[in-house]
């Protein structure tokens, strides 16, 4: 086992985001994540699939560095992630409403992280007037723009987008991964999608890692 | 002319009532000790234009001393319910920040509190200080915290959870600058409301533990007082020393009541868009 990890040391480049041997559990029970190694490149789009419930989301959140692993580590370029200030692996979640204070206007949740440029905004399609908003005055599409302009903030180097797009309706889903795909292009981040649609995918990674049973896919 | 929206006419009945009740207030202390003053010649009058509420035994104005025992009630609610707010505040967040045994031990001591009736507990505390305005406001402030210290624990347990904090962490952010930013937001609107809230139960608790005889001393011109010197006097007729009195009580803590609710309905960003 040592000898794997010191091999592996050796072959870390830069921009790289890696999960080595990581088991997580809650509390005391069962593991949830048994050994489970991935990695990303920087600029790559790779999409985490598995059925509701096997871990995907506990992963996601291992990865962006707000939970710990009872064993195993997240590096990025070959270093671990930071405890303190911004954290480079930003994570998206699943329901907007809910990572966003309901008590602030959008214009206060927007520049959270850092102040978007006008380009940003108009890629995303966040118009002006929403600024002075309160977060149950616009649609979950609507402020899950916000939270990806947030989380696009100029330290970030990659994005965890999970299940992003699952409340949403189709069309606006459509939408919502054009963006995130041409933002995460140009700006050269590396992009993870949590789903449990193969199709989504297929249609948005250049790179697929199944859960299994065992939570433990090999690095590919 | 315009129709006014459901949060501008809550703002203006809210300032109405404020204006009432400070109004209540002010009038109670201004008005001299001297008004109330014994005059036989006028005693045991029926409500007329010249005494609105009636006079008592000792010919005293019966509206005079309803505003000066209103203004007393409103002196000792504030102060208790005050009191009573900080504690359930510094309560409330020792238990959600402390976690884990000291969580435990917090929600243990208001299970035991809350299983004690408060008003046997007020009665206990007031007697064992020595009755009196001190010891009764000590009663009302020690009993009245549990509840709210309840509500603000859950917000902080239900906050520090939410997903926009653990996104703020993400950010770098600090501890303060979450708590300020996104933390007090919440836990002050039910910081007020509660303190609010509690204003009325706390006026309710002074003039009855007053009317048994374990509150303010007789010579204060307080409701409780008032009420339980009427009691004499209602089988001979003169109930508009009792009516009145208890009916002003009454509105007063429906008005303070109400005060509350608009509050409430005015902090919450939901609301204001309906």
């Amino acid at each position: 086992m040592q000898d794997r990890i010191d091999v592996s040391k050796a072959a870390r480049g830069a921009g790289m985001l890696e999960a080595r041997e990581i088991v997580f559990a809650y509390g005391r029970g069962r593991d949830i994540l048994k050994g489970f190694n991935m990695s990303v490149k920087a600029g790559e789009r790779v999409a985490l699939v598995g059925p509701s419930g096997c871990g995907k989301s506990t992963l996601a959140q291992i990865l962006a560095g707000m939970l710990r692993p009872k064993s195993g580590e997240v590096t990025i370029d070959g270093k671990p992630l930071p405890k303190k200030g911004f954290r480079p692996v930003q994570l998206i979640y699943q329901h907007p409403e809910k990572a966003v204070n309901p008590r602030l206007k959008l214009g206060k949740t927007l520049t959270e992280a850092s102040s978007p440029d006008d380009a940003l905004l108009a890629a995303l399609g966040i118009e002006k007037a929403w600024m002075d908003r309160y977060p149950a005055e616009l649609s979950g599409g609507e402020l899950q723009r916000f939270c990806i302009a947030r989380a696009l903030a100029p330290e970030t180097r990659f994005i965890i987008a999970d299940e992003v797009s699952t409340m949403l309706d189709v069309i606006t889903q459509a939408q919502i991964w054009e963006l995130l795909c041409d933002v995460v292009s140009a700006r050269g981040l590396g992009l993870i999608a949590v789903t449990h649609s193969a199709a989504l995918a297929e249609r948005v990674s250049e790179r697929i890692i199944t859960f299994d049973d065992k939570n433990s896919p090999p690095i590919k | 002319m315009k129709k006014l929206n459901r949060r501008t006419a809550a703002a203006i009945i809210a300032a109405a009532i404020l204006a009432v009740i400070l109004a209540i207030y002010i009038g109670g202390a201004l008005l001299p000790a001297a008004a109330i003053d014994a005059d036989f010649s006028q005693k045991g009058l029926p409500p007329s234009p010249g005494h609105i509420f009636g006079t008592d035994f000792l010919g005293r104005d019966m509206f005079v001393r309803t505003i000066k025992g209103l203004s007393l009630s409103l002196t000792v609610g504030a102060v208790a319910s005050a009191i009573s707010a900080v504690i359930a505040l510094a309560v409330g967040l020792t238990a959600a920040l402390g976690r884990g045994i000291v969580d435990h031990a917090v929600n243990w001591f208001i299970d035991v509190f809350m299983s004690v009736p408060h008003t046997v507990l007020i009665i206990l505390i007031s007697v064992a200080l020595s009755r009196g305005a001190a010891g009764m406001l000590i009663g009302v402030a020690v009993t009245h915290w549990v509840s709210l210290a309840r509500i603000i624990r859950g917000e902080v347990l239900q906050i520090r959870s939410a997903q926009y904090i653990a996104a703020a962490r993400g950010f770098g952010k600090s501890r303060l600058w979450i708590a300020r930013r996104h933390v007090l937001p919440h836990l002050l609107p039910q910081f007020f409301v509660g303190l609010i809230l509690l204003f009325p139960h706390a006026i309710m608790h002074e003039s009855g533990l007053t009317f048994l005889g374990f509150g303010l001393p007789p010579e204060r011109p307080a409701i409780g007082i008032i009420l339980a010197e009427s009691m004499r006097y209602i089988s001979s007729g003169a109930i508009w020393l009792a009516i009145f009195p208890g009916v002003s009580l009454v509105i007063l803590v429906l008005l303070i009541d109400k005060l509350g609710s608009l509050v409430r309905y005015l902090l919450e960003p939901r609301e204001a868009q309906m």
